[in-house]
Order: C-alpha cells, then structure tokens, then sequence
C-alpha cells in the first residue's frame, strides 16, 4: 500500500511544531505501525533528513512507552492495542494518516512524537505503594488469603501501563483512570488497608499539583485505553477520596 | 598456566553457606551507611530492587535507566511466571529440589552455592512480593496458584495471567518510588550510562549521557552496580525490548571486566514465526503455553507441503498422522521438556522438511485438546447433564481465555489468525543470555568495586535457564543477596569520603566518551545504524545461533570484523549530539553489539562440547542430543579484553560439583 503521512514535528519544548506530509511507499499489510515508521525513518536518514523521533521499546504492548495520537484516536483505531500493537492492515491503500503526540500540558513535548510523562513517576511516589521493607522477612505469602474474584478485580487494575492514552483523550486532560487503577489495585487488597486513606489523599493531590485537568465523565479514557481499565475504578477512588477528606486525613 | 579464578564460595555444607557467610562478611553500620554513595545502572528487577534495598537500609544511592521511566524497564515484558520453592502444591517441592532442576536444566555448567541460594531465598520472594501488594493468580480457596513450566515435574510457578513480569516490576518499581520519595534514592531517567570510571583499580562511578539534552554527566560513588540487563539483541531479531543492550556491560569488560560464558544464549521454543523482512523484533508466546498446548507437524511430508501451499489445513490433519514430537521423543516430560531440547526439535523437524508456514520454519502449538479436556470437567463442575460437543468447547475455550487470555490476543493481533480455533504457529527465537559479566559469589565482577546484578551477569544459570527463572534471579540478587553482600567491600570506605568527580580519571573518561560520540555524529557514511545491526543479526543467527560448527564460527568472525570495520566507515548518524537524538544512543549501542558478536563466535568455537544451549554439530549423540565433555569443558569461560575481542584472553574458573552427580541431562 501506499500512504500519506501527516506527522507532527517539533523541535523540542520551546518550539512551535508544525504537521509535515510524508508519502510512504510499498507498506505491507503484515507490519506493525512501529514498524512502518521504521521503514520512513530508513528512507528519511538515507536521504539526510532528520528522522522522526518516538518512544517505543518492547513493541508487544506491555512497556507503555509508545504513545502516537494516530487520526485523533490515542494509539489508532482498534481496541485494546497499544500503537507497537496496531498493524497496518487496519489501514487501506491511499489512505492519509495524521500522527500527533499525546497533548497535555501535564506531558510536555520532548521531540517530535515524544513526551514527558514524568508526571506520572511522581504521583506513584507521592504514595502508589505498600510501605513495607524489602527485607524478605514479612508473613507467609499464603497467611494472606485473598478471595479469588477480588484479587483478579485488584490485578485488572494493576495491569495499567502508565502511557498516559487516558490523559491524551480526555479533553480536560484528566488523570483520573491512571491515579484510580492504582489507588483501586490497593483498596482491594488487604495488605493496601492501613495506607488506604492517606494514600488517596496524597495522590489526588499530587495529581492535582501536577496540572492535570478536571474528571467530568465523559469516559473517553475508559474507551482509549488499551489494558481496558475500568471507570468504575475512578468511583472507588471518589468514594475513597472523599470518605478521607470526610476523616480528616 | 594461568591461576583458576576464585569463586570465593563460602566453605562448609551447601545448605549452609549462604546462611555461615551472611553471619560473617563484614557490615555496614547504619550511621555509616549515610557516608557512602551507591550508583545502579537499571531499573528492571534486579536493577529496582537492588535500588530501592539499598536505599532502604541508609546508603544514598543514584539510580539510571534509558527509558523514561523506571518501570518501563525490559522486565515488564517477562509474561509465565517466576519459581520458587513453596511446595504449596503439595507435590514434593523442596529448596532442594529445585536446586537439583537448576543445576541439571543447566548442564551442569552452573556453580552449586550460587543455584542453591537462589533456591534459598526464593521463597522470601512470593512473601516479599505478596506483601507489596503484587496481584497474584489465586485459586478459589483464595490461596496462591501455581503453574508448571519445562524441565521440571513440579508445579512451583508463581504467575500473575500472562504479565507476571509487570506485576513483579511494578511491585519493585513500588519500592524504588517509596525510596525515591523519601529522598534516598535519585533517579535518573532517559540517562545512559556510557563508562564507568576507574580511580586506583576501584570502579568509582559513572560518566552518563542525559538523553534529552545530550549533556555528559560525572557520577561518582563508592560502589556501581550493573543491573542492565541481557544482550539477545546482538541477534537483531530477538523477544527483547527495542533498547535492550550490552553497552553497560561492555564498556565495564573494556575496562578489565571479565566476560563470562558470552556464548550460552537462550532460543526460545514458542515465538511467533518471523514474517517478513521489515521484522522490528520478535514476540514471545510464554512458556506457560506448553502447559496445556501440544506441539506438533504433519508425519507426512505431503501434508507439510499441502499446509504450506495453503491447500490444507492443520485441523483436516487426522490425529494418527500427526506426529506429537516432543511427546515421542521424550515421553517423561513430553511438551514440557527445557527450552534448548524443544528449540532444537522443532529446528530438527523443520530442516527435515515438515514446517507448517510458508518460510518452511514453523510447527504447530495446538490447544484443540486441551479445550476439550477443560470443557469436559467445567461441565462437570457446573453439574450439566450431557453437555453438547458445542457446549463442552465453548466451556473449554472459557477457560483457556481465563488462563492465557492475553496471550491468545496477542498471537490474534500479530498473526492475524484464531488460535481458538486453529493451532498456534510458532518457531524458536532468542530470548535470554546466560552469559554475562563474571561475578563472584558477592556478585562482585572482576572489577573491585563493580558489581552486576539480574540478566547481566552470567552467574545462576549455567548453559540453559529454566523458565521462570530468571524473574527469580532478578529479584533475589536485587532485594536478598546483592544489598549484604556489597557491605562487605563497602565497610573498607567508611573513611574514605565523598569521591570527587574532579580528577584526571573522570576527566580521561569524559574526554573518551565525547571523542566517540564526535566520531559517530560526524561521520558522514551513507547507511543508517539498523542497516549494521540487521546484517550482524543475520551472522549471529546463522552461525551462533541453535547450532554451530567450527568453520562458520571460524568465517562469522572474520564476517563480524568486516562488518564493524564497515560500520566505523560507513555509518550515518544523522542530528547533533546536543539534543534528544534516539539514532544516535541506537549507533553507540550497536558499536559495542559489533564487539560483543565476535567475542560470543570467539567463545562458541573454543568450547568443544555440546551443553545446553551451546549446540556444537560437532559434538552429539548418536539421537542428535548434545554431548558434553565434562573431562575438559566442567568450567566458566571469562574472557579479558585486552584491545580487540579477537585477542581476548581466556580465564578458567572450575566448576566443582560436591552435592550433584554429573550425568547426561536425560529427559526421556
Ligand atoms: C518476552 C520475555 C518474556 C519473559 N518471560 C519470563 C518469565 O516468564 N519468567 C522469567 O523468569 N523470565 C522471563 N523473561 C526473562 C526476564 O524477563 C529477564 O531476564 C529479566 O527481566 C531481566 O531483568 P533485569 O533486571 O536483569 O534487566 P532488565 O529488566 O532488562 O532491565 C535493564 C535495565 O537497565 C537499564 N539500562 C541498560 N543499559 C543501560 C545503560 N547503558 N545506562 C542506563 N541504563 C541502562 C534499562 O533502562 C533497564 O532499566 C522473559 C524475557 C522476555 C524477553
């Protein structure tokens, strides 16, 4: 097939940025997304341009490092993949495709397709955790019984990436889903109780301080998201948040 | 001659080596602790763990990692599950146990005291891990579950659906951002640590490039710990991540690291099949598959041909003329066999002529039966009264959705193709690197005061891993062995002081670093950095992959010497060195693969003997099974650079088997 590029070049985070066109040429079906910027890349550096800058790493869909906004869906059309996990067969011969970066002023542009998620590494500081030493020396794993459908309800919330598609749909570029599936995984668990209170507090506000918009659930974050994170996650965390306010935490 | 290299394994019985050297090494006071400066370069498991441990207990530790955050390290893509000895199934299990599968699945080229304390402190792992809050399967009665993988006949795997590696990482990744919040622990991401410095034969620290900015940086510490992870990628094609690379590694070998075992690589048994030539990497399909997954190709040749014309399908093959391979070549561990036998049987098959897919290198991994078998007993769990054929398999697809869900998505979205409904296709791919830097029983290379951690170093695994292994090691160097043992050489420094980075060795290094990346942005060759990288994955692949002999050792390394010479040449890099620029952090990484390649043909063609993954043509059994020769080859390769990989100069460190028997690994 072949295709039109339209992509979003910026220089880093004072630039202005710009779309620019590129025709591709000879794409088969069979590759990933990843992979036919691979091959525009080769073209562009054989041709002694600058070639387009992008994160990616593992390429199954796992790390959360790639985030391309393709035809103003995070991570293209389809559902449940992550931009390495898109395969050009989703795509018709002729067809124009524009590629953006995620935009929120909370992930400030890096290069071209790159951003800053740092954001996100800070609100799991601000108390994303179980404090518990790493000494090895704690309770018996099985002294803990979990019931089977809560621990699988903690583990869908756990599977989040952290690549901030539910951000980069929100039109208040929210963090809601990314914060709840954290807060969630915890406040399901047993061991996520004694911290349970303060640790929304601190997130929420950590998030807040970081300059992510508002929730005004429109669930867009929800439909994006390729691990299919629940919005019923950002209930318990609301729930959660205010019974905590509610206590004075 | 030249000396055996020490181990310095603690005397007295296995059982209690690891216990005796924790009582004696020295330690650490934790008022001291707050004068010492610990570097960690990597944030996967081991890399994590080691961090947030040694943060934890008071020393000020610097963390880095290339990506742009700590848990997006390479460890979130391990997917089965990881080991220990629990023996919550009731099945036999034991440290001991599992320490004897280790050492065995390793052909025996694995040292005792290391495998056993892994086996030791394994366990520590799932209580340490569940207490973080790590979400792991669980049974109904709300117990941990486990799962059993290859060449072992227990069932002691921990699992979280098919992103155990995520779950572990996050929980690690956890520890670190408590650290990090509590100002213990810096964090350094989208860095790259481009050398380490020396200072009076001491590792001191690091010189490491801000990705973003493209500034060189001067750290300094006490100690650096090298957590970054293993080198498959010198294949091009491989299950590793993107970044994945020696480049930590092999600059700590250029200055006086041994090398260990560069050789002994893993190829994995189930990935799916390569498709075409713009392939970016190659994806796994996990271990856990083989579980309840039976592989297979048509007995006949004229139904492989068929299905490879597209004329047949697998399902219209009837089941006697199928040919169940692994489970009639070795009926006591059938599909569940270690990765290097199920890797060579299937290449076997293949070169026999009875691959299934177009390029003639895949076989069949099929779950039509275990539907049925799982569909038969949910009827009988939900009390059906004769269930339909349909009910029955749509009952056992429900459960090998809620088993491997993910998995099957995964194998739907690439190969765009059911694997409900027809068999998976898959081949073997690399995957791991036993190899790595040599270390001694404190994780300590041959460098004082440089230490590595996880897939880097080459320590646990002899010349095959076991599945679920290597999550393990990670984690128990990270959170359980490396934090005790580096006190011992720590406690030396309690006087020493901060270590400045203004001296002539931080300057020399800087200096070297800055000239290579002048070199390599200013090149002006004509060929982007992937055009090397795939042709040295293509040498790597034909002649070190799943078998080799000596003549195409022999012409691979003249081929990788060419190659490299050509790269130095020839390379373009476009951009400046002076801003986020990914091609060029991808040429520097590649420069040091091109090294690495010639010095794993260097090794592979030294080792006369067939031994785990390590398959020497000239060196089988009558059944085509490899042949070791314990007589001349029961020992650690480390290699010392010394100014060309050609050149390098081999130390022997023995291997000493007092608990364990050597025998001919037998899986029939
Ligand atoms: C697809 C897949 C599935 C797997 N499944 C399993 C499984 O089920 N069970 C199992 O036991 N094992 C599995 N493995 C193997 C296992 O995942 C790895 O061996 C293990 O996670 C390695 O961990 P690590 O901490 O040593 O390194 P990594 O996780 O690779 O981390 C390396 C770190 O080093 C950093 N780094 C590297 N170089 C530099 C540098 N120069 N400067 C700065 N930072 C640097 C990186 O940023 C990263 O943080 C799997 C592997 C793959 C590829």
């Amino acid at each position: 097939m072949d295709l039109t590029l339209n992509v979003w070049r910026q220089n880093g985070p004072e630039d202005k940025g710009r779309m620019e066109a590129y025709p591709v040429f000879g794409v088969s079906p069979d590759m990933s997304f990843l992979e036919m910027i691979d091959m525009l890349n080769d073209q562009i550096i054989r041709d002694g341009g600058d070639p387009i800058a992008f994160d990616h790493d593992c390429r199954e869909g796992i790390c959360g490092m790639c985030s391309m906004f393709i035809n103003g869906e995070a991570h293209g059309p389809g559902r449940g993949v992550t931009t390495c996990q898109l395969h050009m067969r989703s795509f018709k011969d002729g067809d124009e495709i524009t590629i953006e970066p995620w935009r929120a002023s909370a992930f400030p542009v890096v290069k071209d397709l790159a951003v800053d998620r740092s954001a996100f590494d800070r609100i799991i500081q601000s108390g994303g955790y179980v404090s518990v030493n790493t000494s090895g020396e704690t309770l018996d794993a099985n002294a803990i019984p979990v019931p089977k459908p809560v621990a699988d309800e903690a583990f869908s919330a756990a599977t989040c990436i952290g690549c901030g598609a539910c951000v980069a749909s929100c039109k208040n570029a929210s963090a809601m889903l990314f914060v709840s599936a954290k807060v969630s995984q915890f406040a399901l668990l047993p061991q996520g109780q004694p911290e349970r209170a303060s640790r929304v507090k601190r997130m929420v506000d950590q998030m807040d301080e970081e300059g992510f918009g508002n929730c005004t659930n429109t669930g867009a974050c929800a439909v994006e998201c390729p691990k299919g994170i629940d919005l019923s996650n950002i209930a318990r965390m609301n729930r959660d948040f205010l019974k905590a306010s509610a206590d004075g935490e | 001659m030249t000396k055996m290299l020490d181990s310095k394994i603690p005397e007295g019985p296995l059982a209690e080596k690891w216990t005796s050297h924790k009582n004696n090494i020295n330690l650490v006071n934790p008022a001291n602790k707050r004068l010492i400066d610990v570097i960690v370069v990597g944030t996967g498991l081991a890399g994590s763990s080691a961090a947030a441990s040694l943060g934890e207990m008071g020393y000020n530790v610097k963390a880095f990692c290339f990506q742009d955050s700590p848990r997006r390290a390479h460890s979130i893509a391990a997917q089965g599950g990881i080991n220990a000895a629990k023996n919550y199934q009731n099945d036999g299990d034991s440290v001991y146990r599992l320490f004897y599968d280790t050492v065995k699945g390793g052909d025996y080229r694995s040292r005792e005291g290391n495998v056993h304390r892994l086996a030791e402190v394994s366990t520590n792992i799932i209580d340490q891990c569940v207490a973080q809050g790590v979400p792991f399967a669980r049974e109904y009665g709300g117990l941990l579950d486990n799962r059993s993988f290859g060449g072992v006949q227990v069932s002691r795997t921990f699992y979280a659906k098919g992103q155990t590696g995520q779950q572990l990482l996050l929980g690690a990744y956890s520890a670190l951002s408590r650290q990090i919040s509590k100002g213990k622990v810096e964090m350094f991401t989208r860095h790259e640590m481009m050398d380490v410095v020396m200072v009076d034969g001491k590792c001191r620290g690091i010189i490491a490039r801000n990705l973003v900015t493209g500034e060189l940086e001067r750290h300094a510490a006490h100690a650096v710990v090298l957590a970054s992870g293993g080198y498959g990628n010198v294949f091009f094609l491989s299950t590793n991540a993107m970044g994945s690379n020696v480049s930590a590694s092999w600059k700590a070998h250029k200055k006086g690291a041994f090398m260990a075992n560069p050789c002994f690589t893993q190829i994995h048994p189930t990935c799916i099949p390569v498709s075409g030539e713009h392939q970016s990497k190659l994806t796994l399909m996990s271990e856990s598959l083989r579980n309840d997954g039976r592989i297979w190709v048509p007995a006949k040749k004229e139904d492989a041909e068929a299905i490879r014309k597209g004329t047949k399908q697998a399902i219209e093959i009837a089941e006697e003329d199928r040919d169940y391979y692994l489970e009639r070549r070795y009926p006591a561990f059938g599909n569940l066999v270690p990765r290097d036998v199920a890797s060579r049987a299937a290449k076997e098959r293949c070169d026999a002529g009875f691959g299934v897919n177009e390029t003639g290198e895949a076989v069949f991994l099929d779950y039509a039966s275990a539907i049925q078998r799982y569909g038969k007993t949910e009827g009988n769990i939900r009390g059906l009264k004769n269930p339909s054929s349909t009910e029955i398999t749509e009952l056992g697809k429900q459960v090998v959705k809620a088993k491997y869900g993910n998995l099957f998505d995964m194998y739907k979205q690439i190969a765009a193709d059911d694997p409900y409904e027809s068999p998976m296709k898959i081949y073997p791919a690399v995957h791991y690197t036993m190899g790595g830097l040599w270390v001694d029983y404190n994780l300590m290379t041959s460098v004082p005061g440089l230490y590595a951690a996880g897939e880097a170093n080459f320590s646990d695994h002899g010349a095959n891993r076991l599945g679920a292994s290597a999550l393990m090691q990670g984690l128990a160097d990270g959170y359980f062995v490396l934090p005790y043992t580096i006190g011992d050489y720590l406690s030396q420094d309690i006087r020493t002081g901060g270590i400045s980075t203004d001296s002539a060795e931080f300057n020399e290094a800087e200096k070297e670093v800055k000239e290579r990346i002048n070199h390599l942005i200013n090149n002006n060759g004509t060929k982007p950095v992937d055009d090397f990288h795939r042709r040295l994955g293509r040498i790597m692949w034909n002649e070190c992959g799943m078998s080799r002999n000596a003549e195409g050792l022999n012409k691979a390394i003249e081929d990788i010497r060419l190659l490299r010479a050509e790269f130095w040449a020839d390379v373009r890099v476009p951009g400046s060195d002076d801003g986020f620029n990914p091609e060029l952090d991808k040429a520097g990484r590649v420069a040091d693969l091109l090294e690495l390649g010639e010095l794993m043909c260097k090794d592979a063609l030294e080792r006369e003997e067939s031994c785990g993954g390590h398959f020497r043509e000239e060196h089988q059994t009558p059944e085509g099974e490899a042949l070791r020769d314990d007589e001349q080859f029961t020992f650690v390769s480390a290699w010392e650079y010394t100014g060309d990989p050609k050149e390098a100069k081999l130390h022997k460190e023995e291997l000493r088997f007092e608990n364990i028997e050597l025998k001919q690994r037998s899986y029939k």
